[in-house]
Formats: C-alpha cells, sequence, structure tokens
C-alpha cells in the first residue's frame, strides 16, 4: 500500500526531457496482448502505487490507486459482501485494476452486468505533459465534461497513466446455480438468445465442447423457480467452471499454443464460416477461436457478423493485431492520442502500429 | 473557435436549398422563433438560420458547407434540454434532426433496436413492447426528448439505478464529423477495438459529431414491478433509509424522494393519498421475477418500519403503482402550480451527505429568500431542487441563479458534481471552474479540436473558453480556492 505518485510524474517529467519513451506495466500479465513493445522503452512500473483510496460499501463505490491487484481489491469487497460485477479476468496473480482498465476485460457477466468501462465513475490521469487531471468522479452520475474515464478502456495505457480509479461496487448475489446440457452448436446461439431475452436472473451464457452452461444469479428464490422452469441439470462445480471461463483457464484456452482470437461480434450471428476450435460467450457475443489465420481474413468474417477481432495472444504480431480503424476514425484517434500525449511517451505502437 | 462567416445569411440559405427541400431551410424571424431556445427557456439566442434535413448525405453536405466557412452548427433534436445546450449560435445555424424520426429496425432476438435521432424515447419502448422488451433510460421527459438527444447529454431516468444511463445502453452510433465524414462508432459486438470513442461522444453535447443514428440496447419487461411508498418524519431517517436498502443487497429499480414542500405540492395537483404530513417521502420499486420482488419487497417494508418509517404503502396492483408514483411524476407541474417560475438545479453528491446537503440548502433558501423544493432521484444522490421563482419580479432571476451557484458548489464541496445528467450547456458554464482545474478544461478543448478542428460544433457551450476561467473563478459565489486549481 503506497502512493508513489510522485516518481511516477518525475518519471514521466524526464522521459519527456529525455526523449525517451515509457512501457506502461501494471501486474505485466497482460503482457501478451497488444503488440510488442520496442526494447528501447523504459519501463514504467505501477505495480507499487497500490491501496485503497477511499471505499464506502453503502455508496457503492470504491476508490483505488491503479497498481492495485484485483485479488486485494475483491478481499477488501468480499469483506463487505460486495463484488465488481464485470468480474474481472485474473490473466495471473498480480493483475491490477489499472491494465483491467486500459485493456477492457470483462468476464462472463458482461452481456447483463456491464463491463468495467460501464462500472468506471472516475479516474486520474497523468498524461504526456506530466499534468495529473481528474475525471468523473465518484458519483453514480456525473455528466460535467466529456467522458474521458471511460475513454481509456480499450487505450491500452496510450494515453497516459492511469493513478487512481473509482469504480461502481454492487452487492454480492444471493444465490448462484449453472445449468448445463448437451447442444449442438447450430442450435446454441438461437438458444442462448432467447434465454437472454426471458426476464429471468440469467448472468452467464457459454457454449464448449457441445455443451450449454447458463449461470443463474441473484435473489435464492428467483434463481430456484428459474432453474426449475429451465431445461439443463444443475452443474455441481459451477463456480469453478465461470472462473476458469473468466481467467482463460479452461481447457480450450491452456490446451495449446495456436493463435487465440477473439471476435466481438453480434451476439445473433451466424457461426463464422471457420474450420476449428470456437468458444462461445457471453451469449454469442464473444467467440473465441483457436486456430492459425490472417488477420485480413478473419477482419472479413468478424465484419460480417457485425463486429471486430483481434488476435488475442500468440501468432504472428508483427502487423496489426486489433481490427483496423477505419481511416476517419483512425485519423480521430491519432489526434486524440496527441491531444494527451504530444511527444508520443506513452506505450508506442502497442494498440495500433500508427499509435 | 469559428471564424467569422466569409458567406451571407441568403448566401447560406441558397446553398442549403440547391439540395435541401426549400421548405426546410427556414430564414424567416417568425418560423426561426421556436428556436430561439430549449427547455431552459432563460437563455435566448436567435439563429441565422435552421436547416431540417431528411437523409444523412444532406446532413454531410451541410457541415461540409458550414466547415469550410466556419460556421457554427448547433445540432437539435425535440429542444426539450434544460442547460440550452440546444440555444442556438448567432452567427450560426440550427441542425434540426425533428424530420429522422423513424424506428428503422427492432431485432426481438438480439434485443437492440435501429434509431434514427430523432425518435422520441417512448416511442422506442411503445414499439419494443411487442415484443416484450422496453428500452432502458427514462427521462421524466421521455414523451418528448429524442434518442439523439439523450445521446448527447446521456440522458438518465427514474429506472437508471439498476438500468444505467444513457452510456450503458447503447451499442453504436453513427456519427457525422465536423468535416462531414460519416463514421460508425462501435459495432453489434459488446465492445469495439480502440479508444472507447462511444463513451467519449455520449454526453458530448453536440460538440463532437451530429449523431445521425443509433442502435440501443432493449431489456426484458420484467415479470413484476411494485413500488413501496414510505413517509418519514425527518430528511435524515429517509436519507439513511436510502442507504439502509443499498447496505441491505437490494438495488431498487427507482429510488426516489421527495422533501416536504414537494410533497404537498403533488398531493394537492392529483388530489390526495400522498402523507401530507411528512417530511420526506420514499419511492422505492423493485422489479424482477415474481419471487424475488416478494422476497425483495418484504425487505424493504420491514427495513422502512425499523428505521422509522411514520407511513409504508406496497402497490397491490398496476393500478395501485401507477397511482403511487403519479405524483412524483407530476411533481414538476405541480411546483409550477404554486410558483409562477421554478429553476431546476441538477448537482449530483455522494449518498451519505445527502441529509447534509438538504439542510444547507434550506438554510441558503432563509439567506436568499426563494423558496426550494426537493424531488430527486436519491438512490443514485442526483438532486433536482427547484428554486422557485417570479421572472417578473425585479432581482428574483439573478438572485436564483446565484442560489443556484451555491448549490452547485455545495454538490462539488460534498465530493459531487454540478451535473448528473441535464448537461452544462450554457447554464452550467461558469460552475465548470469550480469541478475542474485549467489543465483539466485544456485537455477537454484539445479533445475537442480533435474531432472538430475548425471548431463550428456548438461553440461556446459544455467548456468555458480558458481565458473566462478567471473571472469566473473570481466571480465564484464563495471565496474557496482549490489547492491544486492554478488561476488564470
Ligand atoms: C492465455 C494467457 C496466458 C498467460 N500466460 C502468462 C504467462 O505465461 N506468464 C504470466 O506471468 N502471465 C501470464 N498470463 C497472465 C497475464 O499476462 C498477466 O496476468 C497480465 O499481464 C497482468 O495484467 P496487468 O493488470 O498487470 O496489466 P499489464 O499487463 O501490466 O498491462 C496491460 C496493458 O495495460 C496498460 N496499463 C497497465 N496499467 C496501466 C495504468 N495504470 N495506466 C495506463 N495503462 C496501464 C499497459 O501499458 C498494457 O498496455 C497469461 C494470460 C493469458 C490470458
Ligand atoms: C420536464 C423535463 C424533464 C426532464 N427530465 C429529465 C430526466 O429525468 N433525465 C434527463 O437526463 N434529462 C431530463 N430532461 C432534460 C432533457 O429532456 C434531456 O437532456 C434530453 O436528453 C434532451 O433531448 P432533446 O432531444 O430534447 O435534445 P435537445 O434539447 O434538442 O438538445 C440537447 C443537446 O443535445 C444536442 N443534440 C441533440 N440532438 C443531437 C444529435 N442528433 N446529434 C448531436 N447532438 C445533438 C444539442 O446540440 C444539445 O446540446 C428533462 C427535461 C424536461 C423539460
Amino acid at each position: 500500500m503506497a502512493d508513489i505518485f510522485p516518481q511516477l510524474q518525475e518519471q514521466v517529467l524526464q522521459a519527456r526531457e529525455d526523449g525517451r519513451k515509457l512501457n506502461i506495466i501494471g501486474g505485466g500479465t497482460k503482457a501478451f496482448m497488444g503488440r510488442p513493445v520496442d526494447p528501447n522503452t523504459d519501463i514504467l512500473n505501477l505495480a507499487e502505487h497500490t491501496g485503497v483510496v477511499e471505499y464506502h460499501p453503502v455508496e457503492l463505490v470504491l476508490t483505488v490507486r491503479a497498481g492495485t491487484p484485483l485479488r486485494e481489491i475483491e478481499a477488501t469487497l468480499a469483506e463487505q459482501g460486495q463484488a465488481l460485477h464485470f468480474e474481472p479476468p485474473r490473466l495471473g496473480e498480480n493483475a491490477t485494476i489499472g491494465g483491467t482498465l486500459a485493456c477492457n476485460l470483462s468476464g462472463p457477466a458482461r452481456p447483463w452486468a456491464g463491463s468495467i468501462r460501464d462500472q468506471v465513475l472516475g479516474i486520474r490521469l497523468l498524461n504526456g505533459k506530466g499534468e495529473h487531471l481528474r475525471f468523473g468522479g465518484q458519483v453514480m452520475k456525473n455528466v460535467a465534461g466529456y467522458d474521458v474515464s471511460r475513454l481509456q478502456a480499450g487505450a491500452m495505457g496510450t494515453l497516459g497513466v492511469i493513478t487512481e480509479i473509482s469504480l461502481k461496487v454492487m452487492p454480492q448475489p444471493a444465490a448462484t446455480l449453472t445449468l448445463v446440457q448437451d447442444m449442438a452448436p447450430g442450435e446454441v446461439i438461437q438458444y442462448m438468445n432467447s434465454r437472454a431475452a426471458e426476464p429471468k436472473p440469467i448472468t452467464g451464457a457459454c457454449w464448449v465442447d457441445g455443451k450449454v452452461y447458463l449461470r443463474l444469479s441473484g435473489a435464492r428464490s428467483a434463481v430456484e423457480a428459474t432453474a426449475e422452469k429451465w431445461s439443463g441439470k444443475i452443474l455441481e462445480q459451477g463456480e469453478q467452471f465461470w472462473q476458469q471461463i473468466r481467467d482463460l483457464q479452461h481447457g480450450f484456452f491452456t490446451a495449446t499454443n495456436v493463435p487465440l482470437w477473439r471476435f466481438s461480434i453480434s451476439a445473433t450471428a451466424p457461426q463464422p464460416k471457420l474450420e476449428g476450435e470456437w468458444l462461445i460467450d457471453w451469449a454469442g457475443a464473444q467467440r473465441w477461436y483457436r486456430g492459425e489465420g490472417q488477420m485480413m481474413e478473419m477482419e472479413a468474417l468478424a465484419a460480417a457478423a457485425g463486429g471486430q477481432v483481434s488476435l488475442f495472444r500468440g501468432g504472428d504480431r508483427s502487423g496489426e493485431v486489433m481490427h483496423r480503424q477505419p481511416e476517419a476514425l483512425k485519423t480521430i484517434q491519432q489526434r486524440i492520442k496527441n491531444a494527451f500525449d504530444p511527444d508520443h511517451l506513452f506505450n508506442p505502437g502497442r494498440l495500433y502500429s500508427w499509435l | 473557435m469559428a471564424s467569422k462567416a466569409r458567406i451571407s445569411k441568403l448566401q447560406l440559405a441558397e446553398q442549403f436549398r440547391a439540395f435541401i427541400d426549400p421548405r426546410f431551410v427556414i430564414t424567416d424571424e417568425e418560423t426561426l422563433k421556436p428556436y430561439e431556445c430549449d427547455g431552459m427557456a432563460t437563455y435566448c439566442e436567435m439563429p441565422m438560420l435552421v436547416v431540417l434535413p431528411d437523409t444523412v448525405a444532406q446532413v454531410q453536405q451541410v457541415m461540409r458547407i458550414c466547415n469550410q466557412y466556419g460556421i457554427p452548427v448547433v445540432a437539435r433534436g425535440a429542444g426539450t434540454g434544460l442547460s440550452a445546450g440546444a440555444m442556438p449560435h448567432r452567427d450560426g445555424i440550427v441542425l434540426s434532426l425533428a424530420r429522422f424520426s423513424r424506428i428503422l429496425d427492432i431485432d426481438p432476438l438480439a434485443r437492440t433496436a435501429r434509431l434514427q435521432p430523432g425518435v422520441r424515447n417512448l416511442a422506442i419502448s411503445e414499439e419494443a413492447a411487442k415484443y416484450g422488451l422496453y428500452y432502458g433510460p427514462d427521462p421524466s421527459s421521455q414523451i418528448a426528448c429524442s434518442i439523439g438527444g439523450n445521446v448527447a447529454e446521456n440522458a438518465g431516468g427514474v429506472h437508471c439505478l439498476k438500468y444505467g444511463l444513457t452510456v450503458h445502453n447503447i451499442i453504436s452510433v453513427e456519427m457525422v464529423t465536423a468535416e462531414g465524414e460519416l463514421v460508425t462508432i462501435g459495432s453489434d459486438g459488446l465492445d469495439s477495438c480502440g479508444m472507447d470513442l462511444l463513451a467519449l461522444l455520449t454526453g458530448s453535447e453536440g460538440l463532437l459529431g451530429v449523431v445521425t443514428e443509433v442502435k440501443v440496447k432493449l431489456l426484458p419487461v420484467p415479470e413484476v414491478a411494485r413500488v413501496v411508498m414510505a413517509g418519514f418524519d425527518s430528511i435524515q431517517k429517509a436519507a439513511d433509509a436510502v442507504g439502509g436498502i443499498i447496505a441491505n443487497g437490494i438495488i431498487p429499480a427507482g429510488l426516489e424522494m421527495m422533501d416536504s414542500h414537494a410533497i404537498v405540492a403533488a398531493d394537492d395537483f392529483i388530489g390526495g393519498g400522498y402523507p401530507r404530513e411528512a417530511k420526506a417521502l420514499l419511492l422505492c420499486e423493485v422489479d424482477g421475477t415474481e419471487e424475488e420482488v416478494d422476497e425483495h419487497i418484504a425487505q424493504t417494508e420491514a427495513l422502512f418500519h425499523e428505521l422509522g418509517a411514520t407511513s409504508v404503502r406496497t402497490s397491490r396492483t398496476e393500478e395501485e403503482r401507477a397511482l403511487l408514483w403519479k405524483g412524483r411524476k407530476s411533481a414538476f407541474p405541480a411546483v409550477g402550480k404554486i410558483s409562477p417560475d421554478y429553476y431546476c438545479m441538477d448537482g449530483t453528491i455522494p449518498r451519505r451527505h445527502l441529509a447534509h446537503v438538504l439542510t444547507e440548502i434550506e438554510k441558503l433558501s432563509g439567506q436568499f429568500g426563494l423558496r426550494v423544493a426537493n424531488v430527486f432521484h436519491a438512490g443514485d444522490g442526483n438532486l433536482h431542487p427547484l428554486i422557485l421563482f417570479d421572472a417578473n419580479a425585479p432581482g428574483e432571476l439573478e438572485r436564483t441563479e446565484a442560489f443556484g451557484a451555491s448549490i452547485l458548489r455545495l454538490c462539488v464541496e460534498a465530493g459531487g458534481c454540478i451535473t448528473g445528467e441535464h448537461g452544462v450547456g450554457v447554464e452550467k458554464i461558469r460552475q465548470m471552474v469550480v469541478q475542474f482545474t485549467d489543465e483539466e478544461l485544456r485537455q477537454f478543448h484539445d479533445v475537442k479540436t480533435a474531432f472538430d478542428p475548425v471548431g463550428i460544433l456548438n461553440p461556446g457551450k459544455n467548456v468555458p473558453a480558458l481565458k473566462f476561467c478567471q473571472e469566473y473563478r473570481a466571480l465564484a459565489p464563495t471565496q474557496h480556492t482549490q489547492t491544486d486549481a492554478p488561476h488564470g
């Protein structure tokens, strides 16, 4: 638990003066994501910038320094019967909240509980001029100024160093149950989405290895009554299954070294025509594909399914690994980058080669 | 900032009439008049002209021409905004999206709706109801306000505590940039690669682009919704009950509070049913499955009794639920009946300071000699103090504005913000310096420039020009300097 802001600011100002570049690192657990970082960059380490700044359980608001590990945050919340409803993936022991926001990572409950981006209320950001800025706040509703806090989600640290984050937290559900049944891949999209369209306490819908898993959580009576109405049998180790999906520790992810692609597409899009292994999560809105492929070819499939693709892990990372941006949006993002980080100090080329 | 126009009003109108039906290029005083203000009628300005295109290509062409000549463009939805965000610019045009009023497509399986920007908020839920679905955010103005305006203001409503604000309920937006480019922000997936421009655009008050299409999420209509109405003999007890509900693990669909002035006004307006003697009233709606609602209603009732409620009444039927909500829903017009004018504030505070802030507002009310009624979203700490005044009484409007500014400062000092859902517009632009430092404001300007290099989109709104900030800071209601706010 330490506030190392003065050192962080000093390092940024120094790098600016020396014309050096900085690679922002939280726990270093998502180092495989994005594009490789130029080995000539200096490291700006957030791992020591930790600790809960403020936590008022009754407000449902938590403010923490960005280097705080997720495990520490979740332990603090659990003491008060609360949790992060976006279920941040723990891609390693040291995964931090700052890295989670920068990569916009959320777990299986995402379609129902929202993403980390949805739960962020405010941040403090150290920009490329070394200015420490505060955006948003610690309240649920705040429309003063532009939403710079949520802009960080997915920016992968290219706009500055997130030093502090305020998040909405939620009560832990009173009860959780998982239903499992066999299902052919051709039926699963229709099935998951029609379940999601019912007013029932669903918080997970995943298909892998020929089985569909639905998770129910909320008031005990509602969860039990729904489980009785819906088909499928109750999975004893339900929690463990969802945790493995969340942390990419399920056999699907750990079995081989072949490249892992993430399709973020329309929940109801037919399965892209691509031979190989698939895992369907988020009731169809997030689909993981394991296999070799060309970025261009994958982009075409994702676009046809109403969404985008990224080469999540492995494969050829020398080119772009994120779905390409149309020219007009590329220009806007380059200008935004210049607005926050005029000397391009932070994470050069991590998100896109041109950023 | 936009440079001075190098084209006359008539030349400009002529250019527009070349590709827009001439009846929808308005230049005469009389027809322009209704556009001089939005819902915040104390701020008025006549525009140079108004255009009402009806295709996206026309919107692009309008933007290209205005960008070329540096002509300010104020997008306008339904004009219900409460911060003068849609107030015209004297040397600019109003770009009305009123003719874009079609629901393009509803996909019941994917639970989405594709909308033109001028579609009314309520119309979405009415159409979606055919499929057992609805659109979450429900601003009190929902019969009139447009989805484009909702995106521009990040509108909220009574049900946002559980279902989120506009930003949580939109999937993608099609937008025309200041330079006339058509871009899609977001996709049919739940996230997109790169910076989250969709979030940045939401709540940007028409300063970053013109929204020409919106895709929203739809939710299944809950099986049941019931509301508990509880009266309390002090604000403090009601405020504690708000915290108590949430600490108990219940996230109500809506949790609203009214103070005694608002209770009496509403009760008179609807002809009875509200506990007139109460100092504070809570309306707590719980929704979900039958089982869940029964469980949570029982807990809520017990908790209200335990925390000293003087009366507790729970709706048993849909009719009764509508009845209990009726007073809250008509609170604004009800207050309008007891005063010639009212001014609605919109600060948000951490809930734990509710009682303190409401007590301070009551004190300020005495100091300024103006009555104030409170009706607000207690669950998320979004206050709506209504200052009652008479615009015809000399000096009262100025006093009202000063009172309002003091309330906003109070909100910021309590750890909150100057606007929860109505936006900054022109109305709160001076208060931006209370919440932000000059460096932060400069960062906002730089973001704006990234989208709009010439500065034609809604100039002068939302973020104060840095050259005025020193003056605004000096004129701020109470002397209180922010330690980390460099002046000038
Ligand atoms: C399939 C798979 C395999 C894995 N294999 C391994 C393995 O072999 N070994 C291992 O150790 N881990 C492994 N992991 C775990 C993973 O690499 C780490 O858990 C993760 O990198 C730590 O994340 P972090 O939160 O520390 O973010 P980081 O990885 O530190 O950062 C992620 C991104 O966010 C940015 N960022 C971080 N903090 C901030 C901030 N405060 N402000 C602005 N930007 C910021 C960074 O610049 C970077 O772009 C694996 C994970 C997966 C999914
Ligand atoms: C009685 C009453 C009750 C209200 N209750 C609520 C409430 O509960 N919650 C709430 O959040 N608000 C409330 N409001 C405020 C208002 O209704 C909302 O801000 C609404 O979102 C404005 O929508 P509009 O279509 O009227 O926009 P307008 O007033 O026309 O415009 C508002 C702003 O949006 C911009 N804009 C409009 N359309 C577009 C577009 N297509 N592209 C880009 N920019 C655009 C304008 O330039 C302007 O800055 C209330 C207003 C009234 C009068």
